[in-house]
């Protein structure tokens, strides 16, 4: 494989969930002394590297890690130790419906959750169209969203954020939602988006099927650790043997 | 401070779209719609009138004016700050989907706030003209008052902001801190002439809200200046706060996410 520049870098990275940390004022005020506090290590010194263009797929049971990492990667997480580093690249969290009001309409929420995206107003706007249209909800799109059957909703919400390209994509099991036939067109989207030659992208898994037809490396975690990490041919079959 | 200014820049015009749909939705929902943020101040206002003008027969010049501007201000103070201890619980889908510098959610609060007062000061408007009230030159200081109401709000809201994470029960805390400043920031009574000479320095000086209040008094209905010096004493203090504040959440803002 040629040599590229890297897109997203992980060097050691641990992070931790400390289990109980809000409390009332009364706890705080009567445990003066420090309590021991538990501390769960969700993600345990973890590196890697992604070049750009790179479609890195990331599977493992429920609990090891995974969408923390991804988290972590897209800025909302702070890592406790280690670096992560994006080398400039702008990026999104591929999740769905991002800032909802409810009691707005279709429209004016594809221009909040485009807008908290970090597009611009102007941005958004000229995306709109090609959203609405993408999204397939008809007259739907000028009522509040609270009207929305859950199928509609989730349309709405993975059209805009599949048509708001960045730089870097991370993508945390979206792949399925709506009917078939949506099912079947946001697959061949996302598929679409994804190859994209400089596009940089980073899925979190369950489907095998998913992660063998689109990604070129595979990390494979358990218990917050990097368990495997190579080509889906030598990752998938073993992993499936696992989980059996 | 640069982190700021670009963090600021580049999220107003979500903060600004924010607080206007926030505005919208608030009306979708009820019959009288946006009429309420009109007329909740004013019936507040009746009802203080006719408790101290009428029954506790406080003699005070144009008295539903002075009430009106004093509850104007204040619910905006009081608003912003209890919405914002709870600021990142209520927006959990969002903060923890997306990193967004945390205090633009509170400066969209402030933006949807500030919007219900200006409408209030609206009525001011109207009322003034009904009463035949002398506008005066002095009006225009009520802008740099704003700005200083303005800076003193986050500068507290975004201590809120982060305590309001970790510490549960702080909502019953600031009601009643809340409360407490209320009845010393002279709402319906004039701090200047109704308390003993000794406090009356003390509350105009050390509650910076019984100053806005005074000096908002002062400059649209008395046509008198403010008292600029404490005003801007109280805009350095805030502005000192309001770093420490955003200082903190820049500190801690990443950890917030793992506690709600």
């Amino acid at each position: 494989m040629e040599e590229r520049k890297s897109a997203i870098s992980v060097r050691n990275v641990c992070i931790d969930y400390k289990s109980l940390k809000a409390g009332s004022i009364k706890e705080n005020f009567f445990k003066l002394k420090k309590v021991k506090q538990e501390v769960f290590r969700a993600v345990r010194n973890v590196s890697f590297e992604v070049p750009e263009g790179q479609i890195l797929g990331i599977t493992g049971k429920n609990g090891s890690g995974k969408s923390t990492m991804l988290r972590a990667i897209a800025g909302i997480f702070s890592a406790d130790s280690g670096e992560i580093d994006l080398h400039g690249h702008s990026i999104s969290l591929l999740s769905i419906g991002v800032g909802f009001n409810p009691e707005l309409s279709g429209k004016e929420n594809i221009m909040l959750s485009g807008m908290l995206l970090g597009f611009s107003e102007a941005e958004v706007l000229e995306k709109m169209e090609e959203i609405i249209d993408f999204a397939g909800i008809g007259k739907f799109i000028d009522m509040p969203v609270r009207t929305y059957s859950s199928g509609m909703y989730s349309k709405l919400a993975f059209s805009i954020t599949a048509i708001l390209e960045t730089e870097i994509m991370l993508i945390d099991e979206v792949l399925s939602v709506g009917d078939e036939k949506f099912k079947k067109k946001s697959y061949e989207k996302m598929k679409q988006l994804i190859s994209k030659r400089d596009r940089t992208v980073v899925i979190v898994s369950h489907s095998l099927s998913t992660l063998n037809d689109l990604c070129d490396k595979i990390i494979w975690m358990h218990d917050g650790e990097i368990f495997m990490y190579d080509d889906p041919e030598i990752v998938l079959p073993v992993y499936r043997d696992f989980m059996k | 401070m640069k982190r700021f200014w670009k963090d600021v820049t580049g999220h107003m015009s979500y903060a600004l779209y924010a607080a206007k749909s926030g505005l919208k939705s608030e009306v979708a929902n009820s019959y009288l719609n946006w009429i309420w943020w009109v007329l909740e101040p004013f019936c507040f206002m009746l009802i203080y009138s006719f408790v101290f003008g009428t029954l506790f027969n406080a003699k005070e010049e144009h008295f539903g004016l002075f009430i009106f501007i004093g509850l104007t201000a204040w619910d905006f103070f009081q608003r912003n700050l209890i919405q914002s201890v709870k600021m990142l619980k209520n927006n959990k889908s969002i903060v923890t989907k997306v990193y967004i510098p945390k205090f633009i959610l509170l400066i969209s609060r402030m933006l949807f706030n500030g919007y219900k007062m200006l409408i209030s000061f609206g009525i001011v408007v109207i009322m003034m003209i009904y009463y035949r009230v002398a506008i005066t030159p002095y009006i225009l200081c009520i802008i740099p008052i704003l700005i200083v109401l303005f800076t003193l709000c986050f500068a507290f809201m975004t201590h809120l902001m982060h305590y309001g994470v970790y510490v549960q029960d702080l909502t019953n805390v600031t009601t009643i801190g809340l409360r407490m400043i209320f009845y010393m920031t002279g709402i319906f009574y004039n701090i200047e002439t109704k308390l003993p000479g000794k406090y009356v320095g003390i509350l105009m000086k050390g509650n910076p809200m019984a100053l806005i209040l005074s000096s908002l008094r002062k400059s649209i209905l008395y046509g008198q200046m403010p008292d600029f010096k404490w005003l801007f004493i109280w805009f350095a203090i805030s502005i000192i706060i309001a770093i420490l504040g955003v200082r903190k959440i820049y500190k801690n803002e990443n950890s917030y996410v793992k506690v709600i």
